[in-house]
Formats: C-alpha cells, structure tokens, sequence
C-alpha cells in the first residue's frame, strides 16, 4: 500500500488498528505480549489522528466513504476540526493509559485475565474513536455499544465484587441510553429517509411533522446525557469509576464520557439547534440549568466522600458541567472552552486517577483516611496529584485556568455575566474538595499505609508526570490547543442550522 | 384499506409501545437481576419492531431487483436490525454473564439484598476498624 | 558589557540566574562546599544583572518581554518599572547577604536538609524576581502563588509536628486568600478593562464604579495577604518556627514585601493614585492599616519571644506601606516604595542578629538578654541600627520613609494618619528600646562570644546598609519619583 493509500484509508484505520490489535491480544493470549502489542496499536493510531489534524488544518473536512460507497448509500466517516480534536485527545489519553497500566494491571489483575484486559482497552478504545469519526447514526450507535460493551467488562474486573454490582447497574443503565438513542435516530430515519447526519440535517428543513423531530431530539439528547452523565443522569458514573481497576477508570474519565459530550455537541449543532422551544423554555436554558446543578451539587457531593476515586468521579460530574454549559451558551468563546475542556479535563483527571493508582499500586488503600501524609512518602506522586488538583480548581498556571477563562469571557460576551460569576463560585467548591486531599495528603501524620510506602515504580511516574507536566504547560503556552479548540467551535457554529 | 391492512398499521404501534413501556417497567420494577435483564431485552425488542413496521411496504417483496416487480420492501432497517439484534445479544450475554457472577460473589441475584449486603460489610469493616 | 546584552535577555538572565541555581544546588547536593559556592555565585551574578538592568531603568528604558500567550488578552509577559526595579534591587542585594549568612547559620547549628534548603531558597528568589518583574496581574499571580509554594517547604524545615501546623496555618492563609480574593479580583479586572496589563495612571478608571472599586481594592488588599493586613495576619507569627535566615527571607527579602509591594503595584499601575483619590476607594484601608499598625505594636510590647516580637513589628511596618497606598498621593507612594527598601534592609538586621544570638547563645526570650551587648558587640550594634531604623530616627533608612509618609499624610489632611504614625513611633520605641537599654548597661554575665564569622559580616554589613541607605537615598529615591511620574 502506497504512502498516500495510507492517507487516504488514514479515517478507518484510526479506528481499525486498535480494533485489531485487540483481536490480536485476544488471539495471542500471552501476558507477555498483550502490552507490548496494545501500545502498539495505539500508538499507531495516535500517528494517524495527528497526520489527521494536520489534514484538517490544512485542507478542511475530509470525507471517507466506507467501501467506496456514496453517503447516501453506505457510511461516510468524516473528519472535520470538531473531531478531529476528540481523536487526538481519546488516542494520546489511551496511550497514556496504556504506557501506565502495565505495572498497574499486574498488580490489580490475574495473570489469565490480563489479555482479555487490554483486549477490553483497545476495543473500548476503537469504539470511542468510532463513534468521534462517524458521521453516520446508525453507525454511531453500533460504536457505541461496542466501547460500552467492552467497558461494562472493562470495570466488572475490578477487585471488589461491588465492581460486579456496578458494571451491572452500568450496562442496565447504558443499555437504556443506547436504546434511547437508537429510538431517536430511528424515528429521525423515518423523517428524512436517511441516515447521513449530513443528508439529515439538509433534509430537516423539508421535514413536515414537527412533533417525530421533538420526538427524536428528545430520545437521543437523552440517550447521549446518559452517556456522558450529565447531571441528573449521573448515577451509574460514581459507581463505575470507583470499582473499575486503575487503568480501567484512567481510561473512562478521560476519554468515554468526552466522546458522548462530542456526540451531544454534533447532534446539537449540527442537526436540532440550541434554541428549539420545548414549550416556555428553550433547550439551551435546560442545558444551563442542568450543567449548573452539576457545577453546584455534583461537586458539593465531591466535598463529603470517604474515597479519593468516587471523590475525583463526582468532581467530573461536575467538570463535565462546565463543559456542557459551554455548549449551552453557545458562542465562539465559550465552545472553544468547552472544547478545551474536554482536553485539559481528560489529561488531568487523568493525571489524578494516575496518581491515585500509583497510591494504590504501593499501599494496596484508595480511602481517603489511608492517604494521610503520603505526601512524604511519596512526594512524586503527591505533585502530580496536587498539580491535577489545583487544575481541577482552575488555577493561573494550570490548564484548567485557561478553559475556564475561555468559558467566563464567553458568558460576559453572551450577556450572561452571572453564568461566569457562577464559574467562580463553584470553583469555590473544587478548592474545597481538592483542599481535603492535600490536607491529607500533605499535612496529616503519616499513618500506617504511609509509613510503609515508597514512591511509585518509574514506569507508573513516566505516564503521570507526563500529564502532570502537560497540565501546567498547556495552562501557560495555550495557543496551539485553544486554537484546535477555536476551529472545532467556528466549525461547529458554522454549522446547519 | 383492508381490515388486515389497518390492523397491521395501527394496531403494531400500539404493540410496540406496550412492548417497550412494559420492558422499561420491568428494568425499573423489578429487583431480580436476570428479570431486569428480561425487561432490557423486552424493550430492545420493541425498538426493533419501530425499526420494521416502517420497512414492510404492502404488495412489496424482498429486495432483488427484478423485471417482474414494482415495489421493495427497504431493506436497510432490516439490515440495521441486525446489527442492533447482534449487540442486544452481546449485551444480554454480558449481563448474564454478570449476573453469574454476582450470583457467586454474594449468593444472591436480588438488588436489595446484595446492597443490604454491602452495607453490612461497610459496617462491619468500620465496627472491625 | 552593557551593549552585550538586550534589555530582554537582562530580563530572561533575571529569572533564569536563580532558577539555575535551584537546579545546580539539587545536582551538587553531596558536596556542601559546591553547594553553596553556587549559590554564592548566583547570588552576586544575579545582584550583577539586576543592576546592569538598574543602570538602564534610571535611563528611562522600561524593558518588557512577551514570554506565551495564555488567551487573548490573558499574557504571560515581563514588563520592568521602577517600582518592580526597586524590588527586584532590594531582593537581589540581600540574597547575597542572606546566602553569606545561611552559609553560616546552616553550618553553625548543624541543621538538617540543606541541600533542599538552598534549593528551595534560590525557588523562592526566582518567585520573587518573577513577582518584581510581571508586566501584569496575571504573570504576578502566578510567580505569587509560586513563592508560597516554595517557601513552604522553607517554613516546615524543621518537620516538627510544630513546624508543620505553622506550615499548614501559612500555606492556608496564603494561597485561601489568594485563591478566594486576589483571583477573582483579577478576573474581575481582566472582564471589566479587558486587560490585566500594568499601566501608569491605572486601568479600572471608568470600567468599575466607585462603591465596586472599593470593594476590588478590598479584594486584592485581603487577597495579598502577604501584606498580613490584620485580621489576615497570623500565619507571619506562625511562621516564626523557621529557620532565621527563612525568617529573614519571609520578612524582608521576599515574601512580605511580595504583599505589600502587590498593593502598592496594584494601586499605582492598576488603579492609579489619583483614581483611588478621587473616588475615595480606598480611603477605608486608612483606617484598617491604622489600626493594624498600632494593634500590632500593643502585642509586640508584650511578647518575651525576640522573634514574635519582631514579627509583629513587621506586620506593623508593612501597614505603614499600605496605609501610604491608601492614602494614595504621590509623595505618599514614595514614601511607601522608600519604606519598601528601608525595611527590607533594617529587619533583615534585626533577624540576622537574633539568629546570631540564637547561634551563639540560643537565647530567644528577650528577658534573657542581659548584657548581652557587651558580650555580643557587633551583633547588638546592628541590631541597635536595626531598632533606630525601626523606630524611624535618623541616621537611618527608616526615617526617609517614615517622613515621606508623616508629610503625605498632614498635606493630605489626614490626621488619623498623622496620629497613627505618631502614636505608633513612641509605641515601637517603646518596645525596642528595653531591649537595648537591657543588652548595653546591665552587666555582661559572661564571655566576650560572637556567632561565626560569616553571620557577622552578613549582619554588619545590612547594618552599614541601613545607614548606607539613609546618607546615599539618590537611587530609591529616583526611582520612587519615576513610579509616581506621570
């Protein structure tokens, strides 16, 4: 196959080559060999979704008929700046992932299981990438069953039995939004006749019963807000994250529920329109009004947990609040915010359930009293998980500052000077939150986990300085991401309607 | 319209709206897990059924083209069924499985008492520590 | 030489001199003599550069430099004023005297951790001169938070359940104001200018009415706390269980005088003088300095501790700056950027000499310091220095500031000010003066006995300085009217 071949599959094989490697981890099923293979695969796809956004950049939205056929027959796998963005963040975040879970998996994991373990990542992994590069419903719904699928496994093979009790909940729970969606998109079919999102949105406007498009609209937005537990649909997330093993949660905080936030943001953008009346009030109203909730009350919840990894689930609750009020608002600031956020979000929470792993890697204990004075003991660690922190707050110095910014001058720009007011104010909260891990962690006695602990292996600090490290510089040399973001938002409002 | 004709174009709405109402009480009703799993099952079907009845045109036949016939039935929502069929079944299975699972872990398939069950054992750790 | 280098890469060595030094201290922390060779080195590089960049300043250069862009309007820049060049002299100059008497002090008590020590000593200074250096709030904000967070580690050196509740007192006061105030203050004023950008003659005017001005003011006075305006003033005593040249640090060199030279920065560059005076948006903070100053001064005539007693002269001496802020006419300006480099120089001497007694001595209560002058003589007569200085009697640098203020204050009219000054000079006499009295005339009790030689030349030579300052204020002087210029 010639290099420009390559290019030109380069959309399908994104998704394909951790597809592929996961079959060939199956196929394998050698401890040994599952790593070294899973890194592969992903870090092949991460070439291809970079060579991508330098297509993108330089030649706009690129167009892949799956099998030569035309949109209107076959699938159509379309890349424009908006996901483009997604698959960088979803490939960098599983390598990250990957390069972290190898001493991790060991250790949390049974020998005879880990294969299928990084068979569940790398499909977990295609399905999400699926889901970004699809421009096809229908299709999209197939993806996203397949990642959902793999991660209900992904987290039933936790350590604790309540792992169990979660991915049931999860899949029941997924299950429901999934099929919420296909409702949607079918009753969407039955209007237009096809199932381009493209062809659907061209065809909208032709369409004469306005109550199958209230209805569609309503089924999938909410099929999606399950996916990416915006709030009050949030219930399995806390759950999950919790129980799942390290590298496992790692993964689904910082890329699952961003791809359905991509989702959310196609659909809205691209097909319903932000400011459809339902009734009184208009549906960009709700999304303020739920991302709200989740800034206030997910994050209060944050405030009073007793373990650091459902703590950090409802503060992504919460984050994903900020993300979503992005959308609501709606104008070219506020979605570059949003947008930002969904990168800086993933590689924080990343870096903090990292660090979070690496704690449970040497002292066997994620409850929050067990952490006290780890700091000492493992004062690496303690870094990258008080650099994650003070990201989640939002400080100066940190990229979580820089997505806010852009989030605050959206609202004053919208008019809506109170929605940045209650930006601040709930960042209030997350200093509390985060204030009590670094109270434990920093200035408490070291207790008896600590006393016996020692700083994380090397190979578990690589991946989480690294994104440590990525959180502070992309809060002060922010032009090469806030301009990513910044086209994904032009190319979003430019879009019908 | 025939009486068979309207029958077949009112009545299956009302059907699949049944099947999916009742598939969604059960999820939520019910504290069985494999029962729960019935529901989902139930309420999958139901969207597999929106997905057809819209596909069956009368007086069509299958698909391949031919000199003889007129009118198709569209056969992409079968196409699609398909697939949802398929990942209903990867799902049903993994639930199962889960269920299996849960049932070895705690000895029970009921939701109240495997939360019950948690909560002892949080208690019991706390009263141990 | 000065043509060799660009006023921007004067800037860039600024930063860069320190942040080295952290890095060489860290890699050279098995042979002590290296160690601190380095740090000796950077030290009088870094005063070197920082004159060079003086000599320019004093020309009417005003150096700047773009480092990244954060978001539009949102930069991360250097811009070098005379207020900033003033700091960036006070700090640069007593680092070298405080690394001389580090040297010292470390290897005369034996003390524990060095080498994370100096490293984070030479972080600290890198905050500082990042702090001096910021072309707006943003870049300030973050080279604050910076020097709390490396400072911390300084405060809790002795990792005593003590030293660490101190540290945990310290580090919440600081970064909770600054994240609860100084912030928002700043995203306030980056959302009603548009910029955060320092700019003579100020930037809110006409964007913030007057009652919200007052309130933003009220912000970023309470949220650089580092100026220990009361109530936000307890962390300074807390953190007196440091080690004294961190004392000396805290106090003089860097992490105070980041506060107040905050608010003084924040009111000539951000507000404007003549803003604030018009609308009387700060004529509250008069009043509450005034107060914190001669509260201050009541708690400091009844501490037996020689350390808490200084420490709350510090927080006396810095209200004094704020209260010129808030007074917020020219000469009172320059009378507080004066006082800025008066007392940095003075309470350096102070601690300096109460580390030497605790060196030599490990006395700490004032009541046991009985003759000790005659014991110690060259230690007690800088800190005598020291204390006229404090008091604000010439011949020393504390009076310049002092008179600048005492002037300001009567043309202004203002006479609660004019009373607080008074009151408060015959308060601190009041406290310091025992002191001396007790060290010279009682009877010695015991050995003549000075603490290691490079503890007193570090002290005499901040005392010569505080003299220095009074007889040669030509510089200071300069640039003070340069930052009031229009």
């Amino acid at each position: 196959m010639t290099l420009a071949a390559l290019q030109h599959h380069m959309p399908l094989l994104v998704v394909l080559m951790p597809l592929l490697g996961g079959l060939l981890v199956a196929i394998v099923r050698h401890p040994a060999a599952s790593w070294p293979i899973a890194i592969a695969s992903t870090a092949a796809s991460l070439a291809g979704a970079l060579a991508l956004s330098r297509e993108v950049a330089a030649n706009g939205v690129i167009s892949y008929a799956l099998g030569g056929f035309p949109p209107e027959l076959g699938i159509e796998y379309r890349v424009d700046a908006v996901n483009v963005l997604i698959l960088v963040v979803v490939t960098f975040m599983a390598l990250a992932t990957l390069v972290f879970a190898r001493l991790s998996v060991a250790s949390e994991i049974d020998e005879g299981r880990q294969p299928w373990f990084y068979t569940m990542m790398l499909i977990a992994t295609a399905g999400l990438l699926g889901m970004a590069v699809t421009g096809d419903a229908f299709n999209a719904f197939v993806f996203l069953e397949i990642s959902s699928l793999a991660t209900y496994t992904l987290i039933a093979l936790g350590r604790d039995r309540r792992a169990l009790v979660a991915a049931y909940q999860y899949l029941i729970v997924g299950t429901i939004g999934a099929t919420f969606y296909v409702i949607g998109v079918g009753l969407l079919y039955l209007a237009t006749g096809t199932l381009n999102l493209e062809l659907i949105a061209e065809r909208l406007p032709e369409v004469t019963s306005p109550r199958a498009l209230l209805a569609a609209e309503a089924f999938i937005l909410v099929g999606i807000a399950l996916k990416l537990a915006l709030f009050p649909l949030h219930a399995w997330l806390p759950n999950a994250y919790t129980y799942a093993p390290s590298a496992a949660t790692v993964l689904l905080a910082s890329t699952a529920t961003k791809v359905a936030v991509y989702l959310l943001a196609r659909y809205i953008f691209g097909i319903f329109g932000l400011h459809r009346e339902f009734g009184e009030i208009s549906g960009a109203s709700i999304l303020i009004l739920l991302s709200l909730a989740a800034m206030f009350l997910a994050s209060a919840a944050a405030i009073f947990q007793n373990d650091v990894k459902r703590l950090l689930a409802f503060s992504s609750v919460g984050q994903i609040g900020y993300i979503t009020l992005g959308i609501a608002i709606a104008n070219s600031d506020a979605l570059t915010g949003a947008f930002l956020h969904i990168a800086n979000h993933a590689v924080m929470k990343g870096a903090a359930f990292m660090a979070i792993g690496a704690i449970l890697y040497r002292c066997g204990s994620e409850r929050l009293d067990d952490l006290a004075g780890i700091g000492r003991a493992m004062p690496v660690t303690g870094a990258v998980l008080t650099i994650a922190g003070l990201g989640l707050i939002g400080v100066p110095g940190t990229s979580g500052f820089v997505s806010k910014w852009y989030l605050v001058a959206g609202a004053f720009e919208d008019g809506k000077g109170w929605l940045g007011l209650m930006i601040v104010a709930s960042s209030f909260l997350a200093v509390l939150y985060v204030g009590r891990i670094m109270e434990i962690v920093w200035f408490r006695q070291p207790g008896r986990v600590a006393l016996a602990a020692a700083e994380a292996p090397g190979a578990l600090l690589v991946p989480m300085v690294t994104l440590a490290t990525l959180t502070v510089l992309l809060g002060i040399a922010a032009s090469w991401p806030a301009e990513m973001a910044h086209s994904a938002a032009t190319a979003l409002l430019g879009a019908r309607p | 319209m025939t009486f068979v004709e309207t029958l077949a174009s009112e009545a299956t709405r009302y059907v699949i709206v049944i099947v999916m109402v009742a598939g969604l009480y059960t999820i939520i009703a019910r504290g069985n897990l494999i029962k729960k799993l019935v529901g989902l099952s139930l309420f999958q079907s139901s969207v597999y059924l929106l997905y057809l009845l819209p596909a069956k045109i009368f007086g069509g036949t299958a698909p391949i083209l031919d000199d003889r016939f007129e009118v198709y039935s569209n056969p992409l929502p079968h196409v699609l069924i398909l697939t949802a069929i398929v990942v209903g079944i990867g799902t049903l299975a993994l639930g199962l499985a889960l269920a299996i699972r849960i049932k070895g872990a705690y000895g029970t398939i009921e939701e109240s008492e495997i939360l019950a069950r948690d909560a002892a054992k949080a208690e019991g750790k706390e009263r141990g520590a | 030489m000065t043509a060799l280098f660009s006023d921007a890469s004067l800037l860039v060595l600024a930063l860069a001199i320190p942040a080295a030094v952290a890095l060489l201290v860290a890699l050279a922390g098995r042979c002590p003599n290296l160690r601190e060779a380095v740090s000796l080195a950077g030290a009088l590089l870094l005063a070197a550069v920082v004159f060079l960049l003086l000599a320019r300043v004093l020309g009417g250069a005003r150096p700047s430099l773009h480092l990244a862009t954060i978001a539009p309007g949102l930069d991360l820049a250097l811009a070098l004023e005379p207020l900033g060049m003033l700091f960036a002299c006070v700090a640069a100059t007593l680092w070298i005297a405080n690394t001389v008497y580090s040297i010292g002090y470390m290897r005369g008590n034996d003390e524990p951790r060095q080498t994370p020590f100096y490293a984070a000593f030479a972080v600290a200074i890198f905050s500082t001169m990042g702090v001096a250096l910021s072309g707006n709030l943003i870049t300030l904000f973050l080279f604050y938070e910076l020097l709390s967070l490396s400072t911390f580690p300084l405060v809790t050196h002795k990792q005593s359940p003590e030293a660490m509740r101190a540290g945990r007192i310290y580090l919440l006061t600081l970064i909770g104001a600054s994240m609860i105030l100084l912030l928002p203050a700043i995203v306030w004023t980056a959302v009603a200018t548009g910029t955060t950008n320092f700019t003579p003659g100020g930037i809110v005017a006409g964007h913030v009415n007057p009652l919200g001005m007052a309130v933003l003011f009220g912000m970023f006075v309470f949220g650089a706390a580092k100026a220990a305006v009361m109530p936000l003033h307890r962390w300074l005593p807390a953190a007196m269980v440091a080690p004294t040249p961190v004392s000396a640090l805290l106090h003089a060199v860097a992490v105070v005088k980041a506060g107040v030279f905050t608010i003084l920065k924040v009111s000539v560059y951000v507000f404007g003088l003549d803003t604030l005076r018009e609308t009387g948006a700060s004529q509250w903070l008069v009043y509450v300095a005034g107060f914190t100053i001669i509260a201050a001064s009541f708690v400091a005539l009844s501490a037996d501790d020689l350390k808490r007693r200084l420490a709350y002269s510090t927080i006396g001496q810095l209200s004094y700056i704020v209260m010129a802020a808030a007074i917020a006419t020219p000469a009172a300006a320059i009378g507080a950027a004066l006082h800025i480099a008066a007392h940095a120089v003075s309470k350096i001497t102070l601690f300096f000499a109460a580390g030497s007694v605790y060196t030599a001595e490990h006395v700490t209560k004032v009541s046991r310091m009985n003759g000790i002058g005659r014991r110690m003589p060259w230690t007690m007569a800088a800190f005598a220095i020291g204390t006229l200085s404090m008091i604000g009697l010439p011949p020393t640098a504390g009076f310049l500031g002092k008179w600048f203020m005492l002037g300001a204050a009567g043309s202004a009219s203002d006479w609660f000010a004019v009373g607080v000054i008074v009151v408060s000079t015959v308060l601190n006499g009041a406290y310091f003066l025992p002191i001396l009295t007790a060290a010279f005339l009682k009877p010695a009790g015991g050995p003549v006995g000075e603490a290691p030689v490079a503890i007193v030349v570090a002290l005499t030579a901040t005392a010569a300085g505080t003299v220095l300052l009074f007889l040669f204020p030509d510089v200071p002087l300069r640039l003070a009217s340069a930052m009031v210029a229009p």
